[in-house]
């Protein structure tokens, strides 16, 4: 088998692993009570940490670009209330302006 | 925000939610198969990939990784350290799924962070027909954009000159605002930032999401809500 095939079974029967452990483990019980209460703090925390990396991640580093801005333009849309339409799209607006203004 | 007559939300809100994002998910899935050629995967691997692993920044690394002559070992250890979020992402959506065993491995595999983002109801509730639905629409489109890019090339350039990567961070932080009622949702929300932050420039990219779900282990500092004494037998 080549690398590329390799790699492609390799990480996506991983993928398809990893996936399926919660759902097939646990899946349709409600969790022990004890449980709960961290669980409901798994959404925020990874959440915001998707917001963050997404943001401000580089390549093993944090990056200040026109990605700030935007997701800064973003925070205020959603303050003023607007449908996550309209918040995704000021997002890529005011970052696509950015770029296209600074090259 | 917690209306007591809340409609249920149904496959077609979850289809409707995602759609904006869905554009940006062709866009990307375009330039997966650009750069997964350049990398020479060939045609029908990166096209099996989507539809097998359908994770974006995975199936990214791993191309890189092929495409700079790095070895196969390294290129399933980066993707499977970016895809190791969904270890606790399912398990956050897992007591929602009430399905046969085939449809709850239905609903883990078109769980990504947006599908789970866009079904999430607040207070750890999960919306299993918006996670299909929004799931669904989202492998779509990046299945055909795997497929354009590696059929027709660069047609769209690079999606950040469209501003679509700023595209994703928006739509977290829009559907992780509803969720911080709470101090303590408020606290596992600054920590797993700032623990991701702090780690990125010194781990392998994936390694900071999935050390910020330890944040939820601040949820231990409260204890169980008290029922009722009295030893009823509940």
């Amino acid at each position: 088998m080549s690398d590329t095939w390799t790699v492609v079974v390799g990480v996506g029967v991983a993928t398809i692993g990893i996936k399926a452990l919660g759902p097939m483990l646990l899946g349709g019980r409600p969790l022990p009570e004890r449980v709960t209460g961290v669980v409901a703090l798994l959404s925020p925390a990874l959440l915001a940490a998707l917001v963050a990396v997404n943001t401000l991640g580089g390549d093993q580093e944090l990056v200040l670009d026109a990605r700030v801005p935007g997701v800064l333009a973003a925070a205020v849309a959603i303050r003023l209330k607007a449908p996550v339409l309209i918040v995704v799209v000021v997002a890529a607006v005011v970052t696509a302006g950015i770029r296209a203004v600074t090259g | 925000m917690s209306e007591p007559a809340r409609e249920e939300r149904s496959h077609r809100d979850g289809v409707r939610a995602v759609a904006p994002l869905a554009i940006a998910v062709v866009g990307f899935g375009i330039s997966y198969g650009v750069l997964a050629r350049a990398a020479g995967m060939g045609v029908l691997a990166p096209i099996v990939m989507s539809m097998t692993t359908f994770a974006g920044s995975a199936q990214f690394a791993a191309a890189s990784i092929l495409d700079v002559g790095g070895t196969v070992a390294a290129a399933i250890t980066a993707a499977v350290l970016l895809n190791a979020r969904y270890g606790p992402i399912g398990v956050t959506v897992a007591p929602w799924l009430t399905g046969s065993a085939w449809s709850r491995f239905l609903h883990a595999q078109l769980t990504v962070d947006e599908s789970w983002a866009i079904a999430a109801e607040g207070d750890g509730r999960y919306n299993p027909r918006v996670l299909l639905g929004a799931g669904v629409t989202l492998y779509a489109a990046w299945v055909v954009g795997t497929v354009l890019g590696v059929a027709f090339g660069d047609v769209i350039g690079d999606p950040s000159t469209w501003g679509l990567d700023a595209a994703f961070p928006a739509l977290f932080l829009a559907l992780l605002v509803p969720q911080l009622r709470g101090r303590r949702a408020k606290e596992a929300a600054v920590l797993g930032a700032g623990i991701a932050l702090v780690l990125t420039p010194f781990t392998p990219a994936g390694v900071p999401i999935i050390a910020a779900a330890g944040a939820c282990l601040l949820g231990l500092l409260d204890r169980p809500t008290p029922r009722a004494d009295g030893g009823s037998a509940t």
